[in-house]
Order: C-alpha cells, then sequence, then structure tokens
C-alpha cells in the first residue's frame, strides 16, 4: 500500500529490527463457547499511545484485562520489557490500569488514593509525600488532595483516576475507556491533556475505546477489533485512507460503498475498472493488486473526497475519472460542513460533503437539485473483504 | 363452559387485576405526596410510642415505686393524696442504690456483657466470610443461600434452644460423635457450661449478623477489589484496606443486631447454662417472678437499657458529627 514514509524512530514498527515493548502472542480467551480473543498476536512499542478500537463484544475489553493480570488468557503469551507475565498475578505486574468506572477508594482521600499503589511498595513516608505531590501538580489539582472522590467532579475524578495508576511509574499503563464517563466538551480537552501527559512521563499506554474519533486523535497506533480478532492495525491516518476491510471503512468515519464486479485492469497505472450497477456507471480506482476479472468488490470513497458540480464537469478542468448524476435527497447542515445525501437514478445515495469556507447562511444546494459528483480514482478504495 | 362465559371470565380477572393495580398506583401516590410522607413516618413512631415509649415509662415508674408484698400491684403508687388534700410524689431510687451496693448485680451485668460480646465476635468471624460467599455468588444461589440462613426462624427460637440439649448433653449426639472417633468419652457434656451458653447465643443471633453484612457487601463494587490488585496489594491486603472498611456500616449493624438482644437474653443461658451463668437476664426474672419484687426488677431493666442504649446513642452521635464534618470537609 502507498502510506506516507517517515522516519523509522518516531515509527518503531517499520523498523524490522526493533524490539516490541509489549508482545501478545497468539492469547486466546473463551468465556463458555464465546471467543472474546481469538489468537490475537500484537507487537506494540516503547512510548506508544495505542489503542485497541472495537465495538462491544469486540474483545478489546477482555484483551485489556489480559494485560492487567485480571483475566488468564486460555493460551498464548504476553511479554512486557522481556519478562513473560502471563502466569503473574495483577499484583506482581509492571503495569497499572486507569479503570472505566475509575474504580476510586471511596473511604480514602484523593491524597490515600494515588499514595495506595505505593504504600503497598513500603516506600518511605517522605518518598511517597513526594511522588503524590507531583502526581497531584500533573494532573493539576493539588488543592484537592484532601477531598473523597464523592466531592469530586466526574473530570477531577478521571484526574485523580489517572494520577493513581502514574504514581507507581508503571512500564505500561492501561486506559479503559479514559474518556467514555466524561461529557462531550470535557472528553475534546481531556483528550489533548492525556496525549501531553503520556509525552510528558514517557509511559507507554494501551487504550480501549468504542470511539472512533477518540482513538483517532489520540493514538500513535490503532489496533481495530470485531468479534475477537484484529482487522488492522495501523496508524489513524492510514487507517482512514487505506482500510484494509469493509469493517474498518465503515467503522472509522464516513464513508460511501458501492458494490460491483471488476471489468478490466491496467497494470500500468495501477488502476482497475469496476461496473458499479447502482451507480449505472464505470468507476476507475486505484489498485495495485491485480484482480482477475469478474471479482465482487467494493469500491470505498469517503464523502469529503467527493466534488460537487452543478453542470456535468469539463474534461480536463477537474478530476473526471469517476462522475456520477443525482439528486439531492437530504441535507446536514453542521455548522462547518454539511452533507449531503445524493440519490442516483439506479437507487444508490451517495453522502457528500461540502465544507463551508465562505460565510453564508444558506446552503450550496437545494433538495432535488441535480449534482454531478466526480472523484479521482485515486480517492477511491478498492475493497475485497 | 362454554366459550362466551370463558372470555367473560376472563375479562372480570383482567378488570380485577387491573383495578388492583389502579389502586396500588393511587396508594403509591398517595405516598409520595407530603401528607403520604407524614402518614409514612406516623404509623412507625405510633407504634414505637404506644409498645415501646408507653411500657417503658409505666416500668420507669414502677422502679421508683417501694414493693408492697400481698397486694395487687404489689407496689407503692408514686402520688398519694393526703386527707387535706394535697398530693405528694414519693420517688425511691433505694432501689437504684440496691443494684450497686450488692455485688450480686454488678457481677450479673459484667456476666452478660461478657457473653454478649465474645458471642458478637464470634458471630462476626463466622457470619463474615458466609455473608462475603452469599454476596459474591451468582442471583439464583444467592437467594437460595439467604432462604437457608433464614429457615431456622421458621422454627421458634426456644424450640431450637431445647434442641441443642440433645446435642450438648451427656451422651448426647455430640459426645457420641466425638467418642465415635475417639476425641471423648460418651460421658462428655458441654450443657450446662458457658461454652453452651455461647454456642446457644452464636447460633441463635448469627441470621442477624449475616443479613445485614450481606446487603453491604453486595453493594461493595468488585472492581474496587482489582483496583486494589493492580495497584499491587495482595488479595489479603485488599482484603484489609478496601474490603473490611468499606463494609463497616455492615459489621456495625450486625454486631448492634446481635450484642443489644444477646445482653438481655434469658432463655439461653436459663435452659443451656450452668448455675453461675447468672445473667441480668435471669437475675430479672428471678426478682420479678420469684421474689416478686416489682420496683427492683424494673430497675434492673432500667439500668440495663441505660447500660445499651447509652453506648449506642453515643456512637450515633459521633458517627453522625463525623459524616457531617466530611460533607463540610
Amino acid at each position: 500500500m502507498a502510506a506516507p514514509v517517515r522516519s523509522a524512530a518516531a515509527e518503531p514498527w517499520r523498523d524490522p529490527s526493533a524490539q516490541p515493548f509489549v508482545r501478545i502472542e497468539g492469547v486466546t480467551k473463551t468465556f463458555g463457547k464465546v471467543y472474546a480473543c481469538d489468537d490475537i498476536s500484537l507487537d506494540i512499542y516503547r512510548g506508544e499511545f495505542f489503542a485497541l478500537l472495537g465495538g462491544s463484544g469486540s474483545g478489546k475489553s477482555t484483551l485489556l484485562r489480559i494485560l492487567a493480570g485480571l483475566e488468564a488468557p486460555d493460551q498464548g503469551r504476553i511479554l512486557i520489557d522481556g519478562l513473560d507475565v502471563t502466569h503473574l498475578p495483577p499484583y506482581q505486574r509492571p503495569v497499572n490500569m486507569m479503570f472505566q468506572s475509575y474504580a476510586l477508594f471511596p473511604h480514602m482521600t484523593v491524597e490515600q488514593n494515588i499514595a495506595f499503589g505505593l504504600r503497598q511498595d513500603r516506600l518511605p513516608a517522605a518518598e511517597i509525600r513526594d511522588r503524590v505531590r507531583q502526581m497531584l501538580e500533573l494532573v493539576r489539582m493539588p488543592q484537592l488532595a484532601g477531598r473523597k472522590p464523592h466531592q469530586l467532579s466526574g473530570g477531577q475524578r478521571q484526574r485523580v483516576a489517572l494520577a493513581r495508576a502514574l504514581a507507581k511509574q508503571p512500564k505500561l499503563l492501561l486506559l479503559d475507556e479514559p474518556l467514555g464517563a466524561l461529557d462531550k466538551r470535557l472528553r475534546e480537552h481531556t483528550q489533548f491533556e492525556l496525549v501531553n501527559i503520556q509525552e510528558r512521563v514517557g509511559t507507554t499506554f494501551i487504550m480501549v475505546t468504542h470511539d472512533q474519533e477518540e482513538a483517532m486523535t489520540m493514538s500513535s497506533r490503532i489496533a481495530v477489533m470485531d468479534t475477537g480478532r484484529i482487522v488492522q492495525v495501523s496508524t489513524p491516518a492510514v487507517l482512514y485512507e487505506y482500510p484494509a476491510t469493509r469493517f474498518v471503512a465503515e467503522f472509522i468515519g464516513g464513508i460511501n460503498i458501492f458494490e460491483g464486479r471488476v471489468v478490466g485492469s491496467d497494470e500500468a497505472s495501477g488502476h482497475v475498472r469496476i461496473q458499479c450497477d447502482a451507480l449505472d456507471a464505470e468507476l476507475l480506482a486505484r489498485h495495485t493488486d491485480p484482480l482477475p476479472e469478474g471479482t465482487s468488490v467494493s469500491v470505498a470513497v469517503r464523502p469529503e473526497k467527493i466534488d460537487v458540480h452543478e453542470a456535468p464537469p469539463e474534461r480536463g478542468t477537474v478530476a473526471t475519472e469517476n462522475v456520477v448524476v443525482g439528486k439531492v435527497r437530504d441535507i446536514a447542515y453542521l455548522g462547518d460542513v454539511s452533507i449531503y445525501q445524493v440519490a442516483t437514478e439506479g437507487g444508490a445515495i451517495v453522502r457528500v460533503q461540502e465544507t463551508h469556507v465562505a460565510r453564508s447562511s444558506e446552503p450550496h444546494y437545494d433538495w432535488d437539485d441535480t449534482l454531478w459528483l466526480s472523484w479521482e480514482a485515486a480517492s477511491a478504495v478498492v475493497l475485497t473483504a | 363452559m362454554s366459550r362466551a362465559h370463558d372470555q367473560g371470565l376472563w375479562d372480570f380477572w383482567f378488570d380485577v387485576v387491573r383495578n388492583l393495580f389502579g389502586w396500588f398506583r393511587a396508594v403509591g401516590h398517595e405516598f409520595r405526596t407530603r401528607r403520604g410522607r407524614f402518614l409514612v413516618t406516623a404509623l412507625p413512631m405510633l407504634w414505637l410510642g404506644l409498645f415501646f415509649l408507653v411500657p417503658f415509662l409505666i416500668v420507669l415508674k414502677i422502679s421508683l415505686a417501694q414493693a408492697v408484698f400481698g397486694q395487687a400491684p404489689p407496689y407503692t403508687p408514686l402520688i398519694e393524696t393526703a386527707a387535706d388534700g394535697a398530693a405528694s410524689l414519693r420517688l425511691h431510687v433505694s432501689n437504684y442504690a440496691m443494684l450497686l451496693s450488692d455485688p450480686l448485680y454488678v457481677s450479673a451485668y459484667l456476666k452478660s456483657l461478657l457473653f454478649a460480646s465474645v458471642s458478637t465476635v464470634f458471630c462476626l468471624l463466622l457470619g463474615y466470610p458466609i455473608a462475603y460467599g452469599i454476596a459474591r455468588s451468582g442471583p439464583v444461589a444467592r437467594l437460595l443461600l439467604l432462604v437457608l440462613v433464614i429457615l431456622p426462624f421458621w422454627t421458634s427460637s426456644l424450640l431450637r434452644t431445647y434442641a441443642l440439649i440433645g446435642i450438648l448433653k451427656a451422651n448426647g449426639l455430640l459426645a457420641q460423635a466425638l467418642s465415635a472417633v475417639g476425641l471423648a468419652g460418651p460421658d462428655f457434656a458441654l450443657l450446662h457450661t458457658d461454652i453452651a451458653v455461647y454456642i446457644g447465643i452464636v447460633y441463635n443471633y448469627l441470621p442477624f449478623m449475616i443479613l445485614p453484612l450481606t446487603a453491604t457487601l453486595m453493594r461493595l463494587d468488585f472492581t474496587l477489589l482489582e483496583a486494589a490488585e493492580d495497584l499491587g496489594a495482595k488479595p489479603w491486603h485488599a482484603f484489609l484496606r478496601v474490603t473490611l472498611p468499606l463494609s463497616m456500616p455492615g459489621i456495625i449493624a450486625g454486631a448492634l443486631l446481635v450484642f443489644i438482644p444477646a445482653v438481655g437474653e434469658f432463655v439461653i443461658p436459663d435452659i443451656l447454662g450452668g448455675p453461675d451463668a447468672l445473667t441480668i437476664g435471669r437475675v430479672l426474672w428471678i426478682e420479678f417472678f420469684t421474689n416478686r419484687d416489682w420496683p427492683l426488677a424494673a430497675a434492673v431493666t432500667i439500668a440495663m437499657l441505660l447500660l445499651i442504649v447509652l453506648p449506642t446513642l453515643l456512637f450515633e452521635y459521633y458517627e453522625n458529627r463525623r459524616n457531617q464534618q466530611e460533607a463540610e470537609a
């Protein structure tokens, strides 16, 4: 796949000689007959902010609990920094977890909560005091050290949970839906704060989330999970622009998917031609691997990659490799963008997105306007799975 | 029966059920309103006033009278009207002085407190693991186990205590079992010892410890234990630093429910205990029924009540104040 290439230092997963920091080898976990984790193997590198992304029942939380030692895998191994921790109980692992419900001890103050793990390690009192102070400053709430959890707001509790999990300076921090309990505004603010904290402490983070936006904003890499398996592991940009399967394409961001079959390919330019009946058009898409004629495939195009014209686009001025005609069926005004649902003659619905660059109170197009939609061959992804 | 008739019957029952639900809803609504709330608190208050406060005042009154034998009631009235019409109130504190001067009463109080406190500790030690097991089991198993805990209440406690005689006496079930495995002779007997009293009290009061503890432990968020282990606490430390402090309300409730009635317990020490198991309950019985000294028996009661209620009230008071301070902080 043609993905942007960056330095190996910033992206250790590109360096074949790099040693993974966390190695998950063939982990399988069943509950009754249900496979929560089905032969999962994954390498995560030092300093990564790694996200396990999936819907409910995808096995992402089970995998996190296996990493923490709260669940034992039926098969497979977990190595952290070269050490096999598969059979270590949670209290002996160099790993700490931030729970989805935060699991703050209600009978202890903020200070006592943060000091809990340090006390278990029998550190000297002065050192515990210093470390707690550092943690409180890290999450910017030293003035609330004496409060009990029920006297804190949701956002404050979240920060105490983070401070408590980081206090022992774990090699690996696990975060189970860290922003799940916060409201939308606070969540957006906290996303960046969490990334800042991760960069400052340098700890490897593994986060579980069902929110693709959260995963995209915060993570260095994302593993998309579905029914106990990993579907694709990539950086957010690769996942978005080069989804490996239809599941990933639909899970991350909005996308148009057109069913069709291959009618020809041009190996020199790396293009395939796909007949799509619902659009009543032959589409051209870039795909480097040759596909035999007649193969059923899906063509996926992101709404923002589609250009909208009020007249048939002229060859040469814009990309005219793929042109589709339709009528506006629905308009959603979202402030920064408008989403148009355009229905073609063949019955397909195409979602297109228009960015509002100029200030105007009127949408560009109206219901039942006839529009010509076009996109470049390179903008479309051919999905075979 | 014809089909149409069936239909009518169904409609009838449907109406009955619907009206019942309507009635329940109306009652529920009534209780949610302000007047209803007053009713909700007034009913138990009335009950407590009639069957607890009034009898208590009568007993208090009798405790301040002087015993008179051979008449009914067998004590002097508090207020006497003289020939000139002047009413005089005579309060005899001699009964209370007697409690302090005769070592019999003090030692009976101490014995009762000893029985009650040791039994409470054993109830806690036995009841905590049971309650923990019930709280952590699945919903069906939990219901079954709770029923098993409550089931003995279907037999009177007096009968169950009598049944213990058959187990604890010489040549009883326990002695036979122990001699069968060669641990004791067949004439081994626990009956009429303090141990028998402890066994009786713990057996009878164990459910009162288990039930509030189970309720508290069921509300405990078990992810807190996972968090404790994740932060490096071995299971035993997690229990000591998280489970135990958080189950304190249940421990206190259970301990009070066992301790308070155990102090005044009469039946168990009387049936299972030896002659030296002279508890305050037995002293009270003797004063009342054998010596027929009502005022002294009443004074014994009041003193016992103060002995139990005062520490409880003090505890409540400090607990409330602590909670308030925490809320203000």
